[in-house]
């Protein structure tokens, strides 16, 4: 099993969500981060004067899923929060060493 | 304009204007600036006194209205927040300048309610330009804080029909036109001594802290506004069924409506403009008294249709029962202002499915169904409502049918006006300019994008410390800028199908593209 | 601790004097000042405006409270409103205590406050003997006000690193010391309202006084104590520190322009002198023409329509027209307003970045440049119509001698005092809190718990 670990743009994430859920993948970890890779940052004004913030705001979504579904859902969060612009996210792909569902005490893929 | 705004340039116009002034020598015309000729040691100079104390403090609380208008904000997104704050504010900062040049003269011209204010014909005013020559004279200048504030409030209840998605240049021409041109001339003819208010029906138009002149103009301007200007991205789907956008703050609108509640004494009570005329007991009563009505029927009326106390209705209830009382207050009495607060919430309720549900229309806040209905609802109210107390102001209770007909014609002339004047103002607007902001600024937010800063810089303990942005990254940030702005109008016009698994509408899913290693 | 020990018997010393002059009185009971006439109506009528002005001003405080909550970060925004609550509540004590009576005392404005010379009042202390009168407890309830207002604007220029006992003990200097004296000599009959150049130095509602004296205080203070930790680099170019909530801006700007009215129309202390309509409006146009001036220039400067700039615009319009509400007409104070719009923006940057003093909230810029700037509009747009003020728009220059020479006194009084004051202080007790502690928020640290506990 995969944990899936993207960060994408929170105006993107409703989008992402919903594809998911399309595809049969309700279930998600979503966080609110904040963070940069090469992205510049933005400008804001305080007081008058311009200045630049490199600290943005992004959504991380947390996933696990069997090993053979991790490029279908890669694939579409790919394609559903790209936009060409620098800043649109990073995907990571964990190892997960078991899984298992609190409520009836299954283990392993059977609880993802 | 930096052509224009060198040092020479503006060295320039120092001097001219410090010329202009040095040759302004003598004494200034005027009626009497300093109320030393109003005001005597008697009976008649105290009577002045004590009305110019209740009319000056009804204005200040009219003023402290803004701040609820503010805080009212909370119903909006978080990312648009400061936006909205931005029109509350500058409404009462560049509505009064231009009421100051020249909305006043427009409105009061010719209605000799004070000094200075003679000339003017029943369908315009012309005197009082700047509050010069003979309005310099402290009667007419009490009555212009009054009467700023009132039109300040007409270009707030617009702004909560476009927020979220109006350009601010837009924001500021309608703001002008509206404070100098539309509020005033038909307030001419309800307050001014114009056509309306000598209506051979009744007592004439009777409007009498401006449901009319102030909630139905401002209200149906709204409708126009948010009809010209579209629905916010996401609000409707493609079947034309409407999507809840949750507000961000609920404590900000309930403390909103009581700052609105508690300025609303001085909106109605204080329009007598005088505390010599003890009615104004009844009319701050009668306020309240709808005020509560129009909330308790929201509460057991949310209770038994959803299930749940909804608080926005409650305190929209409210509202909506302040603003249908405002034309009546001084009219009827108490019983009828239950009446009339229970109806005015029920409107209200009525409204909002009929503009969202019917009429596919985006109002944020509901001012539509807030000020367009009740000041209709209110306007008409008068009609059936007033007793004859006061004013000889007597409606359909004591048996008259005249006053009904004349508050109708009132309130259709109040509809037609603004309506022509709403299409005209953001038609021609969206042709030339293009009323609304770009998809991406809609997408991220007014806020930044419009005022160069979140209006909650930091939610969390993460603070960003920021530099001075760097000349060679500008050209940079266009590129990508305009990569964003291209992939956000993609995304405002994809197609979106219905889903049965989630229950709402959701964006088609596009081909999957494959992930590719880089060589 | 010395300070603490003595300051009990100083209090019970005072107590056990004024005791004995309890027996005496004015007209505590309003029974001599009231009468069913047309003079007794005055009295009411004026007593019924000034008192709501002076609620209207208390309004205030929530206005300064929401506005510097806003521009402080979220991690010392519980210590600037508990300096923003405490400053008020003892200057108010101080200022009964002898504040007044140094300040009003030989003003002979209302009962009780005979004795007095041109430089210093001693009379009506602790509102005892012929000052417990009705009509002098409406003056001190106006007044105290004005002096809480003045203490308050220091707080916003020293927050984020200022200890809190140092700001308790500067709160009892300004209200007990600093502001009586100066606002003896522009208020109480001092030799500044007598100069002999036009009609002396006029301060309708108290740019100088107040915000001028608490702008310049805030200069010094922000000068002494120094820049927050990180706000300067190595270089001296500022970094930005942002506030963390820009609704309380805003609706701190809201209420204080509605407190403001009553600043402004209620200095007349009476309604029945009509010209408080002149007031009050000039009030508003002062604060309208500094937020659209500010509004446009901010969007022409950095393309984007600066709210927090607007808000400043207003305020400093408001500041300007202070002094001079009375006595100008509505054209000129829209023009008042416009200039000091624009002073604030250019302080704002020579304060910030050349002479690189740390201002959180803008309180030199706004109080301090715009408190002179509305002691010399006095002088130039006054049209003679109220109180025999005369300006340079109506050929009469002496006026203007008369506010320059007070905003002279002005600076020269706020600079030495304060220099004086905050040295001492600094080398007494110390001003700043710990470096650590600044950088982990005072909050904690000063008061037990942060201003949003459960986030």
């Amino acid at each position: 099993m995969k944990k899936i670990e993207a960060i994408i743009r929170p105006e993107k994430f409703n989008i992402v969500r919903d594809a998911l859920t399309e595809l049969g993948y309700p279930g998600m970890t979503v966080t609110e981060v904040k963070g940069h890779g090469s992205q510049k940052g933005i400008s804001e004004v305080w007081r008058g004067r311009r200045y630049r913030v490199d600290l943005l705001s992004k959504i991380k979504l947390e996933i696990v899923v069997k090993d053979s579904e991790v490029e279908k859902i890669v694939n579409t969060i790919i394609s559903e929060s790209q936009t060409g612009s620098i800043g649109d996210g990073k995907i990571f792909i964990f190892n997960v060493e078991n899984v298992y569902r609190i409520r009836t005490k299954e283990i392993g893929e059977a609880a993802v | 304009m930096k052509r224009v705004f060198n040092k020479k340039t503006i060295s320039v116009w120092l001097l001219l204007i410090t010329v202009g002034l040095l040759f302004n020598l003598g004494t200034v015309a005027a009626a009497d600036p300093s109320g030393a000729s109003t005001y005597s040691d008697s009976i008649g100079g105290l009577k002045y006194a004590v009305n110019f104390s209740w009319t000056l403090l009804g204005a200040f609380l009219v003023f402290s209205m803004q701040a609820g208008f503010a805080f009212l904000g909370g119903f909006l997104r978080q990312k648009n927040m400061l936006s909205y704050m931005a029109h509350c504010f500058i409404d009462s900062t560049f509505g009064a300048m231009v009421f100051y040049f020249f909305g006043f003269a427009l409105m009061f011209g010719g209605s000799k309610l004070a000094p200075g204010l003679d000339s003017g014909t029943p369908f315009v005013g012309n005197d009082g330009y700047m509050l010069l020559g003979n309005s310099y004279d402290v009667q007419t200048i009490m009555f212009w804080l009054f009467q700023m504030v009132f039109a300040t409030k007409t270009v707030s209840i617009i702004a909560g029909a476009v927020a979220e998605r109006l350009k601010f240049g837009a924001y500021l021409t309608y703001s002008f036109l509206v404070c100098g041109l539309v509020y005033p001339i038909y307030g001419h003819w309800v307050w001014g001594g114009g056509w309306l208010s000598t209506l051979p029906f009744g007592a004439g138009v009777k409007d009498f802290a401006g449901c009319a002149c102030v909630h139905t103009v401002g209200g149906i301007l709204a409708l126009c506004g948010a009809i010209v200007l579209g629905p916010r991205k996401g609000k409707f789907n493609p079947d034309g069924s409407p999507n809840p956008i949750p507000g961000h703050n609920l404590v900000y609108v309930v403390i909103g409506t009581f700052i609105l509640a508690f300025g609303w004494f001085g909106f109605n009570a204080g329009s007598t403009l005088a505390a010599t005329d003890l009615r104004i007991a009844v009319v701050a009563s009668n306020t309240f008294i709808a005020a509560a009505a129009g909330a308790t029927i929201m509460l057991f009326l949310t209770w038994a249709m959803t299930g749940y106390i909804d608080v926005p209705y409650i305190c929209n209830g409210a509202l909506a029962g302040l603003v249908a009382i405002t034309a009546p207050c001084a009219y009827v009495a108490p019983w009828a202002a239950v009446v009339i607060g229970v109806l005015a919430a029920l409107a209200m309720r009525g409204t909002i499915w009929l503009v969202e549900v019917k009429m596919k229309v985006d109002d944020p806040l509901g001012a539509v169904a807030v000020h367009a209905t009740n000041g209709i609802w209110g306007m008409l109210a008068v009609g059936f409502f007033a007793d004859g107390t006061y004013g000889g102001v007597s409606g359909l209770i004591t048996g008259s049918g005249w006053q009904l007909l004349a508050q109708f014609i009132g309130t259709i002339v109040a509809m037609a006006w603004s309506f022509a004047w709403g299409f005209a103002i953001f038609s021609i607007m969206r042709y030339h300019m293009n009323l609304r902001v770009s998809d991406l600024v809609e997408y991220e937010g007014l806020d930044i994008h419009i005022h160069g800063t979140p209006c909650y810089p930091v939610e969390s303990g993460i603070v960003s410390l920021g530099g001075v942005p760097i000349e060679e990254v500008r050209k940079a940030d266009e590129e990508q800028t305009s990569l964003l702005e291209r992939a956000m109008s993609k995304d405002a016009t994809r197609e979106k199908i219905y889903s049965d698994k989630l229950g709402r509408w959701v964006y088609a899913l596009v081909k999957p593209s494959k992930a590719t290693p880089k060589k | 601790m010395k300070l603490k020990r003595y300051s009990l018997s100083i209090l019970v010393t005072c107590v056990l004097i004024a005791s004995v002059r309890t027996a005496l009185a004015g007209d505590p009971g309003g029974a001599l000042t009231y009468s069913d006439s047309v003079q007794g109506l005055k009295f009411s009528v004026n007593f019924a405006w000034t008192l709501l002005s002076a609620f209207l001003v208390f309004n205030m405080q929530a206005g300064f409270t929401f506005l510097g909550a806003g521009f402080v970060q979220k991690k010392n925004a519980l210590n600037y409103l508990a300096m923003s609550f405490m400053d008020f509540c003892i200057g108010a004590l101080i200022f009964w205590l002898f504040g007044f009576a140094l300040m009003f005392g030989g003003s002979k404005l209302t009962p009780g406050l005979l004795e007095g010379n041109r430089f210093i009042g001693y009379s009506g202390f602790l509102l005892l003997g012929d000052s417990y009168d009705v009509h002098t407890s409406v003056l001190w309830m106006f007044q105290i006000m004005f002096a809480a207002t003045a203490c308050t604007i220091v707080t916003g220029a020293v927050a984020e690193r200022f200890k809190f006992h140092a700001h308790i003990i500067y709160s009892m200097f300004l209200c007990g010391v600093m502001y009586p004296v100066f606002g003896h000599w522009m208020w109480g009959k001092g030799w500044l309202e007598t100069l002999p150049f036009g009609v002396g130095a006029r301060d309708f509602a108290g740019s100088g006084v107040v915000h001028g004296m608490g702008g310049l205080v805030a200069f010094i203070a922000a000068w002494l104590i120094g820049p927050r930790f990180g706000k300067y680099n190595p270089d001296g170019s500022a970094n930005v520190i942002h506030g963390h909530n820009l609704v309380y801006i805003v609706i701190g700007t809201l209420i204080l322009i509605f407190g403001w009215f009553g600043f402004n129309a209620g200095s007349t202390l009476a309604v029945t002198d009509l010209r408080v309509s002149v007031i009050a409006v000039n009030t508003l146009l002062s604060a309208a023409a500094g937020a659209v001036t500010l509004i446009y220039l901010s969007y022409f400067m950095t393309k984007k329509s600066d709210i927090i700039m607007a808000c400043n615009g207003a305020l400093a319009g408001c500041v300007a027209i202070t002094a001079s509400g009375a006595y100008v007409p509505h054209w000129a104070a829209i023009v008042i307003g416009l200039i000091a719009s624009l002073t604030t923006r250019l302080s704002l940057y020579f304060i910030e970045n050349k002479l690189k003093i740390d201002d959180p909230v803008g309180a030199i810029s706004v109080h301090g440049a715009n408190g002179l700037w509305g002691l010399l509009s006095v002088g130039i747009f006054s049209d003679g119509t109220y109180g025999g003020v005369r300006g340079v728009i109506v050929g009469s220059y002496w006026q203007l001698l008369s506010q320059f020479i007070a905003c002279v006194t002005l600076i020269a009084w706020c600079f030495g005092m304060a220099f004086l004051f905050f040295f001492v202080l600094k080398r007494l007790l110390g001003l700043r809190v710990p470096v650590n502690i600044e950088r982990s928020g005072i909050d904690t640290y000063e008061h037990g718990t942060s201003c949003y506990p459960g986030s």
